[in-house]
């Protein structure tokens, strides 16, 4: 049996993933980190702007931040850590060196097991590291022509943390799969935005296809400039079937490069080769002295942990009896999955909640590209509705209705039911009178049910609840109507 | 006696009485500098208007104050240009810096400030402060005061010069292999260099940030305790800053020596010490023995290695420190590039002399891949060897007693062209910055006319014993150093 070219190839992927830390100060000074909102150049002082004489001081937050996310992939956490001096020069360095941490980080070998819908793999993170994050260069070009480039010092110093990954990554599918997992984990931790749009998270791959067959040679492709996971997902694709295209043309031309995508024409363009590539001439960072977490300071932290999301998961499928694909849904994120339990707590009806979130909550959110948070229905009013259902005061029918009523315009369930008239019509004298109507007005549709097409029934029932609205108690009617035509 | 000349307790002490006010006190020290800084060279920037609306505010806090005025309120001092000082230029003697204002005070400058100093200057330096004779200053070199034909030493010379040719009361300096001490020597004045960690180094421009420290040049081992005490102190901002407490070595200084030991390395008395050096240190010695201090010989064997060790670990701490000076957020900028990569190699190569390119070429080799075990690696741990050194010899010991430097103060021109010659300046005080350790020179007779430094070194956080040594030996020598080109230079 011939091979196809897919299995011909097997692709080797590893992740690196900035993520920048939502602590109240920057990394080495007391400015805020919250830079976003500020006109440029004016959230700066001497430490992060490089002045001469200026010192780092570390803001512990970051830290707890960084060893928390390393207690949530799996980490261990060596009791000694130390900062280095990252050296290259660029206009948005200010101190002509990176602060980062080279060969003793605060979190080394731990691992993160992607859902099984994802193909369940576990991948193995070789470390998670503080790095600061530099000055944002822009670029410009006058309508003179002239060239120039601005630097924004607001974002020097900014808290990032940096986690890799081993190359156990196959597919460009698994990279995407495993950029929205380890997302979900950050947010769970509260710890970064993560956003791709905004580089509050970045991620670089490093990417190389080889022979099936054969064992790995030690040429690799690192691709930049991937600002979502889909993104991500694109660019590998297109550079995995580049480098297969090389290797099925028999002369292996590749070369250890950086490659740029380029969102617009879907390829990846190169950037610099390995002999452009910059001597870092790590060595610890004089300004900081090594630091010792000790085995109490990390339980602390560890004590500090949320539940996380396959915990949550697992809990929502056993406590709340839902799907393993409503559970996952639900435990997206972390609001989500609160939404949910507030919901379901004052409902006490967590399969009802659940499939109102899933089925109708969930897409219109979607639609309105509204977050969880900003929802115009609060979790209690979602009870409220689950509420007028079981207790037969609106019917599932009416409630759909009421859903949309609520979404539009924040107002409570009960209040739509009120201001509409949208109760349920249950008393049975008041429904006597509609049907013996219905009955009188459709008299093909009685014969046929009289001739035994039982299913005729089903249009009469209708014809009653177009003439209440839809409020009237499907169940009632059609007890009543059964009765009348009995007697006919 | 012109005013000019007292020390800071002097001053003290007059202030205190009303005998004088710190606007004469400070009008007798520009005098000075007016008198002799066109000769001694001392100062790169003179901040006489300010200075003279210090003293006034000075005089009118004294008048509120009184008695609980703080110690140095009003003594009119001089700083060494790489300490960071708010509004008034700070160029690290460089073209790189030439221009450069910077907008925050150093933490010694706000402690100094609030004790109600008066900024007379900023003195000159050997460029980023490295040097031995300030002869790499990119300005202008300093004269030795006691012979204007000779270099006062480096790379704090300024600050060294400036306190012996009486155009500041005390200064600052900073010391990364020697550089207060070896200028107080070859100047005659008191310096030392605290124990790392003792001193906050927030704005101080960083040369060598495992070794940087800063310290005081003052007339007395008195003068030097005092100011110290206004220096000294745990500062969140430096994150290498010691919380230690600040004694009070003012008081300390003074208990007796008796019982102290003493030991002298012979690593410190061998080739290349000139007799007389060696002879005025010996007799010091003796004194002290006759003072009851118990000396012995001790040995640090590593010593050899010192000088190799520093000038890696030094120039690859520098290489990274000086990487920010790219001309494009401040400080020099060659306007002649036309991409950003040619900016910054014309920048770097027009703005740095050319001992600070050396250093950084020297220290980017020390730390590329490939080199960095044999070099910065090996270093490192050759610094433990040497820490351990000391550590073994203060188990017997309670301070080292040697030589500051094994010459007075050479001839301007005469080592400037051979790096080597310049580096082994240094030889005999550069061990005690690799191991952290604090020291303190003071002058111990003249050799040919020249001052002869004398120096002790002490455990960590051991300031105190080495002050209680230096103050037992001035009381005891009874001497006091003055270069003859101060004596009625000013005429006020």
């Amino acid at each position: 049996m011939e091979t196809t070219v897919a299995e011909k190839y097997r692709t080797v992927i590893g992740l690196e993933f900035h993520i920048q830390l939502v602590t109240e100060s920057k990394m080495f000074c007391t400015c805020s980190a919250q830079y976003a909102a500020h006109p440029p150049n004016t959230v700066v002082c001497p430490v992060c702007l490089g002045l001469p004489g200026a010192l780092p001081v570390i803001n512990e937050k970051v830290i707890e931040c960084i060893v928390m996310a390393g207690l949530a992939l799996n980490c261990t956490i060596p009791e000694y850590a130390k900062f280095d001096r990252k050296n290259y020069p660029y206009p948005d360095l200010p101190k002509g060196y990176q602060i980062s941490q080279f060969d003793l980080p605060f979190c080394i070998g731990g691992r993160l097991t992607l859902d099984e819908e994802d193909g369940g793999r576990t991948i193995g993170i070789t470390r998670v590291h503080q790095e600061e994050d530099t000055a944002k260069s822009t670029h410009v070009t006058a309508p003179s022509g002239e060239r120039y480039s601005l630097v924004d010092f607001n974002r020097s110093g900014v808290p990032l943390m940096e986690v890799v990954t081993e190359p156990d990554i196959a597919t460009p599918q698994e990279a995407a799969a495993f950029g929205r997992k380890l997302r979900q984990i950050v947010r769970y931790l509260g710890i970064s935005t993560a956003n791709m749009e905004n580089g509050a998270m970045r991620c670089d791959a490093n990417i190389s296809v080889w022979p099936a067959e054969a064992s790995m040679g030690d040429v690799k492709v690192e691709v930049k400039n991937m600002n979502s996971f889909r993104s991500v997902e694109r660019a590998l694709e297109f550079e995995q079937a580049r480098q297969t295209r090389i290797l099925e043309g028999g002369v292996d031309t590749r070369i250890t490069e950086t490659r740029g995508w380029v969102e617009a024409t879907g390829e990846t363009v190169s950037q610099r080769t390995k002999e452009e590539a910059h001597d870092y001439r790590y060595f610890p960072e004089p300004d900081l002295p090594p630091l010792q977490l000790s085995p109490q300071w990390v339980s602390g932290v560890e004590e500090k942990l949320p539940e996380l999301p396959a915990a949550k998961r697992q809990r929502f499928m056993a406590d709340y009896e839902l799907s393993a694909y409503d559970a996952r849904l639900l435990t997206q994120s972390q609001e989500l999955a609160d939404y949910f339990e507030t919901a379901s707590a004052r409902a006490k009806n967590a399969k009802a909640v659940a499939n109102w979130m899933s089925r109708n909550l969930l897409q219109r959110l979607n639609e309105s590209d509204t977050e969880i948070n900003d929802c115009p229905i609060a979790p209690a009013d979602l009870a409220e509705l689950v509420l007028l259902i079981d207790s037969g005061e609106i019917s599932n029918r009416t409630a759909q209705e009421v859903f949309d009523h609520m979404f539009d315009t924040g107002k409570s369930a009960r209040k739509i039911v009120a201001e509409q008239g949208l109760t349920q019509i249950s008393d049975e004298s008041a429904l006597e009178t509609i049907v013996a109507q219905v009955i009188a007005e459709n008299p093909a549709a009685v014969q046929d049910f009289n001739q035994g097409k039982k299913r005729a029934i089903g249009f009469l029932v209708g014809q009653v609840m177009k003439a209440t609205r839809g409020k009237a108690n499907p169940g009632i009617v059609n007890q009543k109507l059964q009765e009348e035509l009995r007697q006919g | 006696m012109n005013l000019s000349e007292l020390t800071v307790h002097e001053a003290q002490d007059r202030l205190r009485r009303g005998e004088t006010t710190s606007a004469a006190l400070t009008e007798a020290v520009l005098a000075q500098i007016e008198a002799l800084d066109e000769t001694v060279r001392a100062f790169v920037t003179v901040t006489a208007d300010e200075a003279r609306a210090q003293a006034q505010a000075a005089d009118a806090r004294r008048a509120q104050e009184g008695a609980d005025a703080p110690p140095l309120l009003g003594i009119p001092a001089a700083i060494k240009d790489v300490v960071n000082t708010k509004g008034v230029r700070t160029t690290c003697s460089s073209r790189m810096l030439e221009n450069y204002v910077p907008p925050y005070d150093a933490t010694v400058m706000e402690k100094l400030n609030a004790h109600g100093i008066v900024l007379v200057g900023k003195t000159n330096m050997d460029e980023f402060a490295m040097g031995s004779s300030t002869e790499h200053s990119a300005f202008f070199t300093t004269r030795n005061p006691w012979d204007t034909e000779r270099v006062p030493g480096g790379s704090s010379g300024g600050s060294a010069a400036a306190v012996a040719a009486d155009e500041a009361v005390f200064s600052l300096g900073s010391d990364t292999g020697g550089s207060i001490r070896q200028p107080a020597a070859l100047c005659g004045v008191v310096g030392m260099k605290p124990t790392y960690g003792r001193v906050s180094r927030y704005g101080l421009v960083a040369f060598a940030s495992s070794l940087d420290q800063i310290g005081p040049f003052t007339k007395d081992v008195t003068d030097c305790a005092i100011v110290l005490e206004a220096i000294c102190g745990h500062d969140r901002r430096d994150a290498t800053s010691a919380p230690q407490p600040v004694p009070n070595w003012r008081e300390e200084m003074t208990q007796s020596v008796k019982g102290l030991r003493v030991g002298v390395p012979k690593e410190y008395f061998g080739a290349g010490i000139e007799p007389e050096v060696e002879a005025s240190v010996r007799a010091a010695i003796e004194q002290l023995a006759a003072l009851g201090v118990a000396v012995e010989d001790v040995s640090l064997p590593h010593t050899d290695h010192a000088l190799a060790t520093y000038y890696i670990i030094a120039p690859a701490e520098a290489s990274a420190n000086l990487a920010r000076y790219d001309g494009i957020k401040y400080g020099y900028a060659s306007q002649d590039a036309e991409t950003m990569w040619e900016a910054y190699s014309r920048t770097r190569g027009e703005g740095f002399g050319s001992e600070v390119k050396r250093r950084i070429l020297v220290g980017t080799h020390a730390l590329s891949s490939g080199y960095y075990d044999a070099y910065y690696l090996k270093a490192q741990k050759v610094r433990t060897l040497i820490a351990n050194d000391f550590q073994e010899a203060f188990a017997r010991v309670d301070a080292i007693v040697c030589p500051t430097s094994a010459t007075v103060a050479f001839k301007i021109g005469e080592r400037v062209d051979d790096p080597m010659s310049m580096y082994l300046s240094d030889l005999y005080t550069l061990p005690c910055n690799v191991a952290g350790l604090p020291g303190i020179s003071q002058p111990c007779g003249l050799a040919q006319g020249l001052p002869v430094g004398l120096q002790f070194l002490g455990k960590p956080f051991d300031e105190s014993t080495l002050l209680r040594l230096a103050y037992a030996y001035e009381q005891a020598s009874g001497a006091r150093y003055k270069p003859a080109l101060t004596s009625g230079a000013a005429q006020t």
